[in-house]
């Protein structure tokens, strides 16, 4: 097999003002046709820079400093931007990672296609029409004749992404670069997308690249994978090969940090090789700690009890009241969550579970039923006191770790914020004591309360985020997919210091996410919703074993393929 | 990941700070903030500099009246830039009503700040039925051209107050017709700002502390929503000037008693065709490099501070 794409010691640069940084240093690929190769990494290792120099769209003020890029024979890193035009529409396609922008919304999906398609390979506009017809149905978008008419906005996220394929295939490519093409897609759409483009490859004789920082897409779709790592290469091989036998430290704690979603483990492998975060101090004594000393005298089964909660959301307001459209995110949903347990709510993007969090904390009022919090109805508008009592044990981890913090504001002061507010210690350096207890709790350096969030990377600031949830002294803590921003070394450091955590002060926890393996670790039971509804709830252990609801079913049968990982 | 080295004193911090850097890599910038300090300065430390006190009558003499600029013909080198009708030096002069000008701006932008700011945000928090009266009213008047709300607000300020406290007033009256006129410029990015910030999640996170929502508004959102506003203000100081020049040339605005550059190229105005050119030039200068400067400093800023931009 001859490359279709090789580079040689490519190195990207980036100048700025605090010296140069290298993002991508002296890396050797290739790629040979019909060939899918993987390029993983976490954020920051490269992996995209890559991508982008090959088609010399690299973001100013980076340049490539070194090594050459040859495509089929041919150096293509010297090139001038006219003629790497031409390459790109005719040689090279690409697949960005959301599909929302990469196509024009003020033009039919026809219009699009065509365009291109008289662009790269000059024909006529109405063989243009013929060939885009070819090709939606190449990328499996069913009776695509009607569909040219269509604007972006009338497919889903899934067809739309089909699209874009369809786009970068339009100049009948030799090369496909696919940069993260499913990561704004539900794992559902995921695997068709992945299975698509792995077909096309085979079938066209194409080379593909998959940039993606997903192991879980590597196991699916890749041949070869080359691991990234700070810019540098560290590992490359046979698909089968490196994830199960890695030879590099790097690769080895990468793989290993993928939660599995067959067996239950105690705790997530520590990845040490990456994450700098401290140890988590462990607190002698929590029970006699400040922390402590704010459970409720009287105890109850339930933390939570949810009944028939409804909430509507108004999509389109209008004077008229039949004019109006509003959409049920949540739809008369009961749950129950015991005292002390992990409670897990899974479900795919629109399902209802983060505003089904939201209901529960306070943050939104539901249109109908009732929220039992420790046996107090917090819905009732008298007792106000006790409810927004009740309402404190509760606190939150929110998804975003960049917006959950405000930037304004030193560590110190977030931290403290609750204790200052809600005057549950003594004095001043009693707090301040607190505080520092807190920050070391969470696996942080006590230098980090002076700092600014900004000088935080994501990880340290979902830290932060959950030592402002404990300065409330929660009994419940809401995570709303506390890692599914982070890296799975991240994730992994995260998710088991809220083990360590719940464990420590014995907190109940409502767990939400997308990702089933994590779901798995974490809780003690799970709930699956789909469109606003509960389909199921069960033990976890029963759930994934044996699933009864069709729905838990299909999203079971979209996990990971670990098979490939563990022998 | 930043990782900040804390030996740094504060103020090297401040210095290693973006924005900061921007502005002394942007010669533009430095420029303006220069001439904007120079004029401030010297505006107020007018007493001080100034070769004349164009206020105290002893120091007046009719004589030395319409005396052209030092280096023309018939000049006086005790004058600089000459002297208008009533024999006041032009140099002392300006810096007086630029001292005047530079107050009457700054203290309007600052209540049509308050006042947008306030509205702004509580518009944005509360939403609804408050968000759509506070920026209702807002629209209304928008839709009439600043100076003439600016002008009637000033003419009712001026009718309600009695004859012998007018002039008195004038300075006040006209720095709340500004103040008023501005507002709703300061209330639509206020707003915008806070719509962006509270739905994020450090704002639900206070919520869940039980913060009560004046609070939030003050302690999260408004520290968080004061770029925008800042870039606004600065834009703001250069067109409060402006409408005080304007307001003072149409004769609604400073007496000439103790006249601000609009007043002074006003007066200076009735002169230009008699030749006495320099009353109404060197203030008309002033005023175009003070609002000039101003203007780009607050250009700067709003580059500066667009992280798309950077």
């Amino acid at each position: 097999m001859t490359n279709l794409l090789e580079i040689n010691n490519l190195s990207v640069d980036f100048p700025s003002r605090r010296g140069q940084v290298a993002a991508v240093n002296k890396v050797s690929i290739t790629v040979a046709k019909g060939e899918v190769l993987g390029l993983v990494g976490e954020s920051g290792a490269g992996k995209s820079t890559v991508g982008n120099s090959i088609i010399n769209l690299l973001e100013p003020p980076g340049y490539i400093s070194g090594g050459e890029i040859i495509f089929d024979g041919s150096r293509i890193d010297q090139l001038s931007n006219e003629e790497m035009r031409r390459i790109r529409g005719a040689k090279i396609g690409t697949i960005f990672q959301d599909p929302q922008t990469s196509l024009n919304p003020l033009m039919t999906i026809g219009k699009q296609l065509s365009e291109t398609l008289i662009e790269t390979l000059k024909i006529s506009g109405s063989s243009a029409r013929e060939k885009s017809i070819e090709l939606l149905a190449s990328v499996g978008i069913p009776s695509p004749e009607p569909r040219l008419d269509a604007y972006p906005h009338q497919f889903s996220g899934g067809m739309r992404q089909r699209v874009v394929i369809a786009l970068a295939l339009a100049g009948d490519p030799d090369l496909i670069i696919a940069d993260e093409p499913t990561t704004a897609l539900d794992v559902s759409i995921q695997k068709q997308i992945l299975d698509l483009i792995k077909s096309l490859c085979k079938q066209r004789n194409l080379g593909v690249i998959i940039v993606t920082h997903d192991i879980g897409v590597i196991a699916e779709i890749a041949d070869r994978v080359a691991v990234m790592y700070n810019g540098q290469l560290v590992e490359e091989g046979e698909v089968k090969q490196v994830l199960q036998k890695p030879k590099h430290e790097y690769t080895k704690s990468l793989i290993s940090a993928v939660p599995s979603g067959d067996q239950k483990l105690h705790r997530f492998t520590v990845v040490d090789y990456i994450d700098g975060s401290e140890e988590k101090v462990t607190l002698e004594n929590v029970s006699d700690h400040w922390l402590s000393k704010n459970k409720s005298s009287e105890t109850h089964n339930t933390a939570v009890s949810v009944k028939n909660l409804s909430i509507e959301f108004s999509i389109r307001q209008a004077l008229f009241r039949k004019n109006r459209i509003s959409l049920k995110a949540v739809d008369d949903v009961s749950i129950e969550i015991k005292t002390g347990e992990s409670f897990g709510l899974v479900g795919e993007s629109g399902s209802g579970k983060s505003t089904l969090a939201r209901l529960i904390a306070g943050l939104y009022t539901p249109k109908a039923g009732d929220i039992n919090i420790f046996g107090h109805n917090v819905l009732q508008k008298t007792q106000k006191t006790k409810t927004s009592l009740i309402r404190r044990k509760m606190q939150m981890i929110f998804q975003d770790p960049y917006s959950s913090l405000n930037s304004r504001m030193t560590v110190e002061d977030i931290i403290s914020e609750p204790i200052r507010f809600h005057r549950s210690t003594r004095n001043s350096s009693e707090t301040l004591k607190v505080v520092r207890d807190l920050i070391s709790f969470v696996g942080m350096p006590i230098t980090a309360l002076k700092k600014y969030p900004h000088e935080f990377s994501g990880g340290q600031r979902q830290r932060i985020s959950i030592a402002r949830a404990l300065a409330s002294r929660p009994e419940i803590l809401i995570c709303d997919e506390p890692t599914s921003a982070l890296d799975v070394s991240v994730q992994a450091n995260i998710l088991n210091l809220l083990k360590d955590l719940q464990e420590e002060l014995s907190l109940t926890m409502l767990f939400i996410s997308h990702d089933l393996p994590v779901i798995r670790q974490m809780c003690d039971r799970v709930a699956v919703m789909q469109n606003g509804k509960i389909c199921e709830i069960a033990e976890t252990d029963k759930l994934f074993d044996h699933p009864e609801h069709e729905y838990s079913k299909h999203l079971l049968g979209l996990m990971p393929r670990m098979d490939l990982f563990r022998l | 990941m930043a990782k900040t080295d804390h030996s740094k004193s504060r103020w090297q911090r401040f210095l290693d700070n973006d924005i900061v850097y921007s502005f002394f890599t942007t010669p533009g910038a430095i420029i303006a903030a220069s001439i904007t300090l120079i004029a401030i300065t010297a505006a107020f430390a007018a007493p001080l500099i100034a070769p004349y006190n164009p206020f105290d009558p002893a120091q007046i003499s009719l004589w030395d009246g319409k005396l052209p600029p030092a280096w023309t013909d018939g000049g006086s080198s005790a004058y600089l830039l000459g002297t208008d009708n009533q024999g006041r030096d032009m140099l002392s002069t300006i810096l007086y009503g630029g001292r005047i000008s530079i107050l009457v701006g700054i203290a309007a932008v600052f209540l049509g700040m308050l006042l947008g700011v306030t509205l702004g945000v509580i518009s944005g928090y509360f939403g609804g039925l408050t968000d759509t009266i506070i920026m209702r009213i807002a629209d209304v008047q928008l839709t009439i051209p600043g100076i003439l709300v600016a002008i009637l607000i000033n003419g009712i300020g001026r009718a309600a107050l009695p004859l012998e406290l007018r002039e008195e007033f004038a300075i006040y009256v006209v720095i709340v017709a500004i103040g008023l006129t501005d507002w709703p410029q300061f209330a639509r990015v206020a707003r915008g700002a806070t719509l962006v910030e509270a739905e994020k999640e450090y704002v639900q996170a206070a919520k869940l502390i039980g913060l009560p929502k004046f609070t939030i508004i003050l302690r999260h959102i408004l520290p968080n929503t004061l770029r925008p506003v800042l870039v606004i203000a600065t834009i703001g100081l250069a067109l409060a000037i402006i409408a005080e020049a304007t307001l003072s040339f149409l004769g609604q605005g400073i007496p000439p008693t103790t006249p601000s550059l609009g007043t002074l190229i006003r007066v200076g105005n009735e002169f230009l065709f008699s030749g006495l050119w320099w009353i109404t030039f060197f203030p008309a200068i002033a005023l175009i490099i003070l609002v000039f400067s101003v203007n780009l400093l607050g250009d700067w800023m709003r580059d500066a501070l667009n992280p798309k931009l950077r």
